[in-house]
């Protein structure tokens, strides 16, 4: 930001090579009399006490989607991966870039339908896992593709 | 030896592009029609394999659609303008520089990269395009952008390849220049072609070995630039000619036709922003406009009517406003009531670049309009195409295209994002 580079102390350099010196240590007849000695707008009142620390406001979209080239956002649709804190309606984050490992919540093309399960590996074999009652586990076959890995929920409360 | 440049191209980009979302356009013929639903822009492999030509009209294809279930698609710019912002980020770390050169194609500067094996650098790439996008590419790898485009071409056409080839190895580029047709090298137009062959110039490689000076001669210092090209010396034909266009349309099909003037009028303007908008971009100023519009030519048993009018501009501008009166004034001379228009535009001739153009004698100042026209294309840039218009545009835009088969906006509207069962 503009205003923190004006605010910095004026640095005078002296007629000697490598000799540079704070304005306070410098005698008055070296400081050259166009050098403002404060840079920083000041309208009439007192200046922000914020001024030289203002930042960027926190951006969740950013933080939620780290990879945004290789990242897609989807929607829930249905209550099998309740378990696992995500609902029906909520937003995921899906990463294609970050390898599907066991353990993780994963989109994946089920006879080229879109289908949000963990994905597991048991006794020999990889299988998509919901994380409700009432649902069936889907073993991994040519018919089922991995999508990308869940790397963020989001929801809107009320 | 120049530094090596690719050309990374997607293959049947649009296509592809829907395929990414929806997975029931994988394994079936798909096209993608132009805008306002009119002819097929892009073609999947196995539209290909049916006939199906790049610019068929959709009506000539009712046929083969239903028999063959051929998936038809609108054009859904928003999804391919994203996903190009994808594929481009996705190449990136695998290049020093890279010039985007149309929507699915783009210029890669490998200097710096030349100690490398080359073609597994390009297919580390596509892998991390596709696995990023879902898109499969093929690169072409040269000295020179010509001969790059003329490898991407290569390397798509033959499976030999693999998905890469690189024109820098001399058995390569034999192979390829002897096997390529004259007039599918980029540049050369097709009366250029014909004067080409009549002189049994038939092959990518002869062009190559033609002498410069004949070269000259048939296609003026552009042709020669392009013999450079072909042999390996990088010449800046490639910027010089783009810019420096010729010409400029901007054309539309309505969907619902036109049949008063003052609509016609609003539709014609937007053309003429939007042509105002390209010659600025472009720092050119045009001499002459043409305005034009005709009813449905596909349907004979309606009363036919079409038009067009040029109109000098003078002095030469690319000042919007202008563009409008000089358009009003041409429809105005061409205009016929009592029938129903479904196609008009514009046409911008004798473009200059705006330093060189000529001056009058009794000029107004242009620096007001030149701001003006400057903030009007940054209100447009900034809050979306058509957020400033001029009052003869009209703000209800009924001559909006047709486009009734495009897919949702899948990854720019959070309205419109891929659901996923649970």
């Amino acid at each position: 930001m503009s205003s923190t580079n004006r605010s910095r102390p004026v640095v005078v350099p002296l007629n000697r090579p490598n000799d540079a010196l704070r304005l306070h240590d410098v005698p008055f007849e070296l400081v050259p009399c166009e050098v403002p000695f404060f840079l920083v707008h000041t309208p009439a009142g007192f200046p922000s006490p914020a001024q030289d620390d203002m930042q960027e406001p926190i951006d969740l979209g950013a933080w939620l989607v780290e990879h945004p080239a290789a990242s897609y956002i989807m929607r829930v649709e249905g209550r099998s991966m309740a378990g696992a804190g995500i609902n029906d309606g909520d937003l995921l984050v899906v990463n294609r870039a970050k390898a599907p490992r066991t353990g993780a919540v994963v989109v994946a093309l089920v006879h080229g339908e879109r289908t949000l399960k963990r994905l597991r590996y048991i006794d020999g074999r990889h299988w998509l896992v919901p994380e409700a009652e009432g649902f069936a586990d889907i073993l991994i076959d040519e018919h089922v593709e991995i999508w990308g890995t869940v790397v963020g929920v989001a929801r809107k409360m009320v | 030896m120049s530094p090596p440049i690719a050309l990374i191209d997607c293959n049947n980009y649009y296509v592809s592009c829907e395929r990414a979302f929806d997975a029931s356009l994988v394994g079936v013929p798909v096209i993608v029609l132009s805008n306002n639903d009119g002819c097929a822009i892009a073609r999947s492999a196995e539209a290909k394999a049916l006939g199906i030509k790049m610019g068929d009209p959709i009506h000539h294809l009712r046929d083969k659609v239903r028999q063959h279930g051929i998936q038809v698609r609108s054009s859904n710019y928003a999804l391919y303008g994203d996903m190009q912002r994808r594929v481009i980020a996705a190449c990136e770390s695998f290049a020093r520089d890279f010039e985007i050169y149309s929507i699915d194609e783009t210029f890669l500067d490998l200097a710096g990269f030349e100690g490398r094996d080359l073609v597994a650098h390009a297919n580390a790439m596509r892998a991390q395009v596709q696995l990023w996008t879902t898109i499969p590419t093929c690169v072409g790898i040269a000295e020179t952008k010509t001969l790059a485009k003329l490898a991407n071409a290569a390397a798509k056409k033959n499976p030999q390849f693999g998905g890469v080839a690189d024109l820098r190895d001399d058995d390569v580029r034999r192979d390829v220049m002897h096997a390529f047709a004259v007039g599918d090298v980029w540049g050369v137009g097709g009366a250029t072609a014909r004067k080409l062959t009549d002189l049994g110039i038939h092959t990518a490689g002869a062009l190559r070995d033609m002498p410069m000076k004949q070269a000259r001669a048939i296609g003026t210092v552009i042709l020669e630039r392009l013999v450079a090209e072909l042999r390996g010396v990088p010449s800046n034909a490639v910027e010089a000619v783009e810019p420096r266009r010729k010409g400029m349309a901007v054309t539309r099909s309505f969907g619902t036709p036109i049949c008063d003037f003052e609509r016609m009028m609003g539709a014609l303007s937007q053309y003429a922003m939007r042509a105002g908008e390209k010659l600025r971009s472009h720092g050119l100023v045009a001499a002459r406009l043409t305005t034009f519009f005709h009813t449905n030519k596909h349907k004979p048993d309606r009363p036919q009517y079409g038009a067009s009018r040029m109109v000098t501009l003078h002095p030469m501008t690319n000042d919007s406003l202008e563009l409008i009166a000089a358009a009003r004034r041409g429809a105005e001379k061409a205009w016929r009531d009592g029938f129903a228009y479904t196609k008009a535009g514009i046409m911008l001739d004798d473009l200059l670049p705006e330093d060189e153009r000529p001056r009058t004698l009794f000029e107004e100042d242009t620096a007001k309009r030149d701001r003006l026209m400057g903030a009007l294309d940054a209100i447009n840039g900034k809050f979306g195409t058509w957020t400033a218009v001029t009052a003869s545009q009209g703000f209800k835009r009924e001559w909006k295209m047709r486009s009734e088969m495009r897919s949702p906006a899948w990854t720019t509207d959070i309205g419109q994002v891929p659901t996923v069962r649970a």
